[in-house]
C-alpha cells in the first residue's frame, strides 16, 4: 500500500465532509514521526517555549508510551489554515479515519463560539505565534541568562490557568482615577458646612479625583494583572507573561469543549466512513475497528471503567443528539454550547442509563464504592473539572501601600480549602516576580479563614 | 485521536523535528535543576547507605521528580467520579491497595511524580562536599619519600620523531623566512624542535589506606554498614589528594584476616575481640608491601570500642609501632547509645595516642547523619596537625 495513497484519498473525503455540511478553513496535512507526535503531544502545540516542566511531561509520556499504554494518531490545531499532524506510522484505513477526524475537528473550531471568540482575539495563527514566542523566549535566555527567564517562566507558566476569559486578551489598565461621585445634595447641612471654612469655595471648583483602588474589584486575570502591575517588573519579564497569556486564551476553548469537540470529530469519522464507497473494503473493515478502539468505553476485557473516555461520552451524545432532534439542531448546539452546558443540557437519563453510567467514591486506601446513578450528581461529577479552566478561584483583591499582593481563594465557590503546600511553592513563584511580598488569603481544612505566604511554617498549616 | 494499544511502529520522517528534540532538551534541564536540587542537600540525600551500589566512579541517588506547582484544592479524603459499566449502587470495586481512580475529567495535568536514580560522579561529589564543608586539601608529607619520574623540560634540535613539538617548528620556520629571501624553503632541519625529558625526583604522591574493622558479635549489621559509607568517603576525600591510593581491608575478632573490598563488609565474625591481632597484621602488610618511606599511610580503625582488657597492653604498643610510621591514624566508634562515647577502651586508646602529640583523632557516631560530620572532623584535625 502506498505510503502517499491516503493524500490522494484526501479530496475525496473533503467532498463527502462539504457535502454532509460541514464548514472549515482549509488544513495542512502532514505526516510526522511518532516521537514528534508525542511532543507535540506533550507541549500542546508544535513549537512551544521551552520550560523544564514540560520535560517532566515528557518523560512521564515517554514512559507510559515505552509501556505500550497508548497510541496517538493525528493532532490538529485551529487557524486558517488549520494544522493536521498524523502519526507517519498510520495505515492508509487509520489515515482516511484520521482525516475525516480532522474535518470534524475543523468544523467545529471554525464554528463553536468559544473557538470563534478566541480565535478573533488571539488569531488564526496559533502554530505561528507560539512558535514566535518560542523564539523570544529563547532570545530572552540569551540576553538575561537561563536563570532569570526561568523564574519568569515558572511564575507565569504556574497561573496559566488563570485567565478571564470573559474580558479580551487586549485588554487596558484599569482607570488611574474613580468616575467622579454624583454631586452631594444641596440640603441644609452641606450648605452649612460648605460655608464653615473660607477656602471651601476654591477647593470645590475643580471636580475631585480619587486615585481608584488598585484592583478596582477582584481580579482573576492574574496573569494580566501582574504582567501590568507588578511594581518592578521589567519589560521582557512583562513579555513572556503575556505571551503565556496568550497561548491560554487558546488552550482554554480546548479545555472547555473537549467532550463536544471530540465527539463531534468522532461522529464525523464514523458518518464520513460509512458513506465513503471509494474505500477499499479491506481498509473500511480495518478503519471500522480502529473507530470502535477509539471510541471504546471500557478497556478490552474489563466489564467496568472508572472513568469516561470524552470521545465515547461524547460520540453517543452527538448520535443521540442527531437522532432525537436533528442535524441542523446538532449543528446549532455545536455553535453555541460548552462542556459544561452540553453536559448538562443533553445528557439525559435514558442516554445515561443506556450508557450505564455511575458515580462512584474511590477512597485513599484503593477501595472504590459505587454510589448511585442519580443525573444531576453524575452532570456535576463530569463537569466539574471544567469550571474555570480546572483551576481554584483565586483572584487578586489588594496591593497594600507597601507593594505586598493579597491573592484571595474563593473556597465558598470552589467547595473546599486549596491545597496548602502547592499554594505556598507558587505564592514562591510569584513573589520572584511580584519582588513584594505575596499573601492568600484561603481557608484551612477545619474551614477557618488564615493567610498563607511562601513562607509559613509547616505547622501552621494544619 | 489517541487509543490504548501495546504496539507501536516506527517510521523515520525527514523533519526539522528529526534534528533535535524539544522534550529531550527540558528533560535535561530539568535534571539539572535535580542536581543543584541534591547539591544543596548533599549530606542528606548521600548519607543513606544505599547510595554506594553504582560502582566507584559514580553513585545512584534516588530523586524525585520535580513537581512544577500550581494552585489545587486540598485532596479530599475520598474523590468522586464517574465510571462507566455494568455496576449497581453498593458494589464494591478494587482492592484496597491499589491505587486510587482519580477523578480527574481531562485535565491532562500529569506533573509525574515517580522516584527515579540519579547518577552523579564520585569525584563531582567530592569536589562540593570538600567546597561545601570547606575540608581543607591534605598536604602529603614533604621531604621523605622521593619519587623519580620523567618530566618534560626544554627543547632541542635533535630527538625522536614522536617528540617534534609541530608549534614551536612553525614558529621556529616563520622566524627564519622573515629575514630571509620569499622564496626561502618552508622548512629546514634546522627549524625543528624537540621535547626533552628528563628524571626529576618527586615527592611521593603515593599513598596506602587501611581500614581496619572490628567484626566480632558485638557489631550489628548496621554498624558495619555505617562503618562502610565512612570508609567510603574517606577514601573518596584521600584520592583527591594522591595520585595513586591503595586500600588494605583487614577485619579481626581474636584473629585477623585481609579481604579484598566487597568480601570486607560482608565479613561477620563470632566471638571476642582482640585489637591487637588487627594491628599487628596491619603491622605486617606494611612492612611486607608498603614501605613507609615510599608511601604515605593512614589508618582508619572502626570499632564499638570494646576490647578485651588483657589486651590492653599489646594492642598499645602495636598501636605505637604503627602510630609512628603513619601519616595519620584514625578512630571511628560505632555506638548505639549517645552515652560513655570514647571512653571505652579502644577509646582510651587512641586517646592516649593523640596526648602523646601523635597525629591520631577519634569521632563517634551512631547514625549515617553523623558521617559528614566524622568526615569533617578527621579531615580538618589532620590538615591542622600537618600544617603545625
Amino acid at each position: 500500500m502506498s505510503k502517499q495513497q491516503w493524500r490522494e484519498l484526501l479530496p475525496r473525503i473533503e467532498e463527502l465532509a462539504s457535502r454532509a455540511g460541514l464548514q472549515y478553513n482549509p488544513v495542512d496535512f502532514e505526516a510526522v514521526p511518532a516521537s514528534f507526535m508525542m511532543e507535540i503531544a506533550v507541549y500542546g502545540l508544535p513549537v512551544r517555549m521551552p520550560h523544564w516542566s514540560f520535560g517532566v511531561r515528557y518523560i512521564s509520556q515517554l514512559i507510559q508510551h515505552r509501556m505500550g499504554h497508548s497510541r496517538l494518531f493525528e493532532v490538529v490545531f485551529p487557524g486558517n489554515p488549520g494544522h493536521a499532524y498524523l502519526a507517519a506510522g498510520n495505515s492508509l484505513a487509520e489515515n482516511m479515519l484520521v482525516a475525516a477526524h480532522v474535518l470534524g475537528h475543523a468544523d467545529f473550531s471554525r464554528n463553536n463560539m468559544l473557538f470563534h471568540n478566541s480565535q478573533q482575539q488571539v488569531g488564526d495563527h496559533i502554530v505561528e505565534q507560539a512558535a514566535s514566542h518560542a523564539r523570544q523566549i529563547t532570545m530572552a535566555v540569551e540576553e538575561h541568562g537561563l536563570q532569570r527567564v526561568e523564574l519568569v517562566l515558572d511564575a507565569a507558566l504556574a497561573l496559566e490557568q488563570h485567565i478571564d476569559v470573559d474580558r479580551r486578551v487586549q485588554r487596558e489598565r484599569y482607570p488611574e482615577y474613580e468616575a467622579p461621585e454624583a454631586e452631594s445634595p444641596e440640603d441644609a447641612f452641606s450648605k452649612r458646612f460648605a460655608s464653615l471654612t473660607p477656602d471651601s469655595a476654591a477647593r470645590e471648583s475643580g471636580p475631585k479625583l480619587k486615585r481608584a483602588p488598585i484592583p478596582p474589584h477582584p481580579e482573576r486575570d492574574l496573569l494580566w494583572f501582574i504582567a501590568n502591575y507588578a511594581p518592578e517588573l521589567e519589560g521582557w519579564e512583562r513579555d513572556i507573561f503575556l505571551a503565556v497569556r496568550e497561548e491560554s486564551f487558546y488552550f482554554h476553548p480546548v479545555h472547555a469543549t473537549q467532550i463536544m469537540n471530540e465527539g463531534w470529530a468522532s461522529y464525523w469519522h464514523a458518518r464520513l466512513l460509512r458513506e465513503a464507497d471509494f474505500l477499499p473494503q479491506a481498509a473500511y473493515v480495518d478503519a471500522i475497528k480502529c473507530h470502535s478502539d477509539v471510541v471504546r468505553p471500557i478497556a478490552g476485557g474489563e466489564k467496568v471503567a472508572l472513568g469516561i473516555n470524552p470521545y465515547h461520552l461524547g460520540f453517543s451524545m452527538w448520535e443521540d443528539i442527531v437522532e432525537r432532534e436533528g442535524m441542523d439542531a446538532a449543528r446549532r448546539i455545536m455553535h453555541e454550547d460548552d462542556d459544561v452546558s452540553f453536559v448538562h443540557n443533553h445528557l439525559n437519563a435514558e442516554l445515561a442509563a443506556k450508557l450505564q453510567l455511575f458515580r462512584f467514591e474511590a477512597e485513599a486506601s484503593g477501595s472504590v464504592k459505587v454510589l448511585n446513578t442519580d443525573l444531576d450528581a453524575l452532570h456535576e461529577v463530569i463537569v466539574g473539572p471544567k469550571y474555570n479552566f480546572g483551576a481554584p478561584s483565586v483572584s487578586a483583591s489588594h496591593v497594600r501601600v507597601d507593594g505586598t499582593l493579597e491573592l484571595s481563594h474563593d473556597h465558598k465557590v470552589d467547595g473546599r480549602g486549596i491545597d496548602v503546600e502547592r499554594a505556598k511553592r507558587v505564592l514562591g513563584y510569584i513573589e520572584r516576580v511580584w519582588r513584594r511580598p505575596v499573601i492568600l488569603h484561603t481557608v484551612d481544612s477545619h474551614g477557618a479563614a488564615f493567610d498563607l505566604s511562601a513562607s509559613t511554617a509547616p505547622a501552621a498549616t494544619g | 485521536m489517541s487509543k490504548d494499544e501495546s504496539t507501536s511502529s516506527r517510521t523515520t520522517v525527514a523533519g526539522w523535528y528529526d534534528l533535535f528534540s524539544r522534550g529531550a532538551r527540558d528533560w535535561l534541564r530539568h535534571n539539572d535543576k535535580v542536581r543543584e536540587a541534591v547539591r544543596a542537600h548533599l549530606p542528606e540525600a548521600i548519607a543513606g547507605g544505599d547510595v554506594l551500589s553504582g560502582g566507584t566512579k559514580t553513585i545512584r541517588v534516588p530523586v524525585r521528580m520535580l513537581e512544577h506547582y500550581h494552585f489545587r484544592l486540598r485532596t479530599p479524603e475520598e474523590q468522586q467520579g464517574v465510571g462507566q459499566g455494568a455496576a449497581k449502587p453498593g458494589d464494591q470495586l478494587g482492592q484496597p491497595g491499589a491505587a486510587p481512580a482519580s477523578g480527574k475529567g481531562g485535565g491532562g495535568r500529569n506533573d509525574g511524580g515517580f522516584e527515579f536514580l540519579l547518577e552523579f560522579k564520585v569525584d563531582d561529589i567530592v569536589d562540593w562536599l570538600w567546597e561545601e564543608m570547606k575540608l581543607p586539601n591534605l598536604r602529603a608529607r614533604a621531604g621523605r619519600a622521593e619519587e623519580a619520574d620523567w618530566t618534560r623540560e626544554g627543547w632541542d634540535r635533535r630527538g625522536a620523531r614522536s617528540r617534534l613539538d609541530r608549534r614551536r617548528s612553525m614558529r621556529e620556520s616563520i622566524k627564519r623566512r622573515e629575514v630571509q629571501p620569499a622564496d626561502a624553503p618552508r622548512f629546514t632541519d634546522d627549524d625543528l624542535r624537540f621535547r626533552q625529558l628528563t628524571k626529576r625526583e618527586q615527592p611521593a604522591t603515593q599513598a596506602v589506606v587501611f581500614f581496619l574493622m572490628d567484626v566480632s558479635a558485638s557489631m550489628s549489621d548496621r554498624d558495619r554498614q555505617l562503618a562502610k559509607s565512612f570508609f567510603f568517603w574517606a577514601v573518596q576525600g584521600l584520592r583527591r589528594q594522591y595520585r595513586y591510593l591503595d586500600t588494605v581491608f583487614v577485619a579481626h575478632t581474636t584473629e585477623a584476616w585481609e579481604f579484598n573490598e566487597e568480601e570486607f563488609f560482608k565479613v561477620s565474625g563470632s566471638g571476642g575481640t582482640v585489637t591487637s591481632s588487627g594491628l599487628k597484621k596491619v603491622r605486617e602488610i606494611m612492612s611486607a608491601r608498603f614501605d613507609p618511606s615510599r608511601y604515605n599511610v593512614y589508618l582508619f580503625y572502626a570499632s564499638d570500642g570494646d576490647n578485651a582488657s588483657s589486651d590492653r597492653a599489646d594492642a598499645e604498643a602495636a598501636l605505637d609501632d604503627i602510630a609512628a610510621l603513619a601519616n595519620y591514624t584514625g578512630y571511628l566508634e560505632i555506638s548505639t547509645t549517645s552515652q560513655s562515647r570514647l571512653n571505652s577502651e579502644c577509646g582510651t586508646l587512641f586517646k592516649a595516642l593523640a596526648d602523646g602529640g601523635k597525629p591520631a583523632a577519634s569521632f563517634a557516631i551512631s547514625r549515617f547523619e553523623d558521617i559528614w560530620d566524622a568526615v569533617r572532623h578527621f579531615f580538618q584535625h589532620q590538615a591542622a596537625g600537618e600544617s603545625t
